[in-house]
């Protein structure tokens, strides 16, 4: 697929980082938002890739290039609730050192607050959210507390 | 089928066999719930009744229940009031309670509620409604009417009626009716339908409900009529309710095309769904639907207060 090659090479090679490839198209800016961009606390660059051609599954993908960054496992599994199919490359001097899926575990605990607002896992009581995962991609998410569906996961992460 | 020691928090938690078994046990306990025969199985046994919510029947039949069985029943509810003035926890309140009683029956304002009473507490805790969420006593107490009315739950075609989309009493129901390969009408204004997330999950158990806002359509083909009351609290608009409220309304000439077997249900306080003139037929079953909570939690409390 030489229009995925065109895509990749507009996004510069990164020394040392991270590459959280095969976003579920559309993901990115909610990906970004996990990883804390609007928060300030980033003094790396980062590059992201919107709607570029995908060689795997779906047609399109997102990608986003961190410089001299590694993420928590907290961040990727966060990041696995809103692209369970993303993978995670962590570049050690422009070589793949590592890579991984990120990895959706059948039950999420204390990552993201229920939807429901009358929901008791909202009303200050000493427990975290917690969800069982009923479908993966795209995630569907059940609270255990009052059974009710996850709706915009993005939105109420924690 | 060991309920012991377990807590009963949502219908959804039990399958078709754990509910019939507990059906068969309601069966037995008729005449002990209508003092026909005494029986103190659970003689020394305390029941705490945690109600952060305003509930008579719900709560006077868990204490008649309790009584017939020879149960103890001690009122913690006022620590509720106490409890949310002072901003406590309900995890903390829990955990007091459950000191001073062998099982907890709750009822709360908020979804979820149980599952965390069910958490923190070391004795085992009845969900009796917990806001929109479920209310599996009145779930079960709805199935074992049916059953005692029609034999069998098998098949049967169920019409639901009135406010589908914030009754609790109807989303559990549906879904435990699923078990049995209900057929299911959903009659309801509009904007009162079942909710989606309930209808997708009845798809999803294999049911195929029909929804329609014409009750005379489906009417002449039920086995069973469940009427839920429509709160004027949900318009905005009175005119708007008034239409709606009037639609559904039940009487005599409205059941003409009913089966002579058809049974009307409703989970009570009716306000003018159902009319005075219906009470003295056949068709009326609301007011043993109403008894049949207490041989249900009967049932209840011995599967889940003694070993087998
Ligand atoms: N040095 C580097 N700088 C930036 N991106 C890189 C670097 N090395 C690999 N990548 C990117 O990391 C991702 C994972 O690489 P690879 O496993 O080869 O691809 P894929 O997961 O599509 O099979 C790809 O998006 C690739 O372009
Ligand atoms: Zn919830």
């Amino acid at each position: 697929m030489t229009g995925a090659k065109v895509a990749e090479t507009k996004i510069p090679p990164i020394r040392n980082g991270t590459v959280i490839d095969h976003i579920s198209n559309g993901q990115a800016l909610n990906v970004l938002k996990i990883l804390g961009v609007n928060e300030q606390n980033i003094d790396s660059v980062i590059s992201i890739g919107m709607h570029v051609p995908s060689s795997k599954g779906s047609m399109w993908k997102d990608i986003i290039k961190v410089e001299d960054r590694e993420l928590d496992p907290k961040t990727v599994d966060k990041i696995a609730l809103i692209a369970p199919d993303a993978t995670i490359s962590i570049i050690r001097d422009y070589y793949i050192a590592e890579k991984f899926h990120v990895r959706l575990e059948d039950r999420i605990i204390g990552l993201a607050r229920c939807s429901n607002p009358y929901c008791i896992t909202n009303k200050g009581e000493p427990i975290d959210p917690e969800f069982k995962v009923e479908v993966r991609s795209p995630p569907k998410l059940r609270c255990v507390y009052c059974d009710r569906i996850l709706t915009n996961i993005s939105e109420n992460l924690l | 089928m060991d309920f012991y020691d377990k807590d009963l928090v949502s219908i959804r938690d039990l399958d078709r066999a754990h509910i019939e078994a507990l059906l068969d046990l309601s069966e037995e306990m008729i005449p002990y719930a209508r003092g026909e025969k005494v029986e103190r199985m659970l003689d020394g046994r305390v029941l705490g009744n945690l109600f952060f919510e305003p509930s008579t029947r719900t709560k006077l039949s868990f204490e008649s229940a309790a009584c017939r069985l020879g149960c103890d029943v001690i009122d913690v509810s006022e620590i509720s009031m106490t409890s949310i003035s002072k901003g406590e926890t309900l995890a903390d309140t829990i955990r007091m309670v459950d000191a001073y009683c062998d099982v907890i029956v709750l009822r709360h304002p908020h979804e979820g509620a149980a599952r965390l009473a069910a958490k923190f507490s070391e004795n085992p805790v009845i969900n009796a409604g917990d806001g929109a969420g479920s209310h599996p006593t009145q779930t079960l107490l709805d199935l074992f009417t049916m059953r005692k009315s029609k034999g069998s739950l098998d098949g049967l075609n169920v019409v639901l009626v009135g406010d589908l989309k914030y009754g609790r009493t109807v989303h559990s129901l549906a879904e435990a009716l699923t078990a049995f390969g209900a057929k299911l009408t959903l009659v309801a204004p509009e904007t009162l339908q079942m909710p989606d997330d309930i209808y997708n999950h009845l798809k999803e158990k294999g049911c195929n409900p029909v929804k329609t806002s014409v009750l005379e359509d489906a009417i002449d083909q039920a086995d069973v009529l469940y009427v839920t009351r429509i709160q004027r609290e949900r318009f905005p608009d009175p005119g708007e309710y008034q239409k709606v409220a009037g639609t559904y309304k039940i009487d005599n000439s409205m059941l003409r095309e009913a089966k002579s077997d058809m049974i009307v249900m409703h989970p009570l306080p009716r306000v003018n769904e159902i009319a005075y003139e219906v009470d003295s037929t056949p068709h009326a079953m609301y007011f043993e639907q109403a008894f049949n909570g207490v041989p249900v939690r009967m049932a209840i409390l011995r599967a889940i207060l003694r070993r087998e």
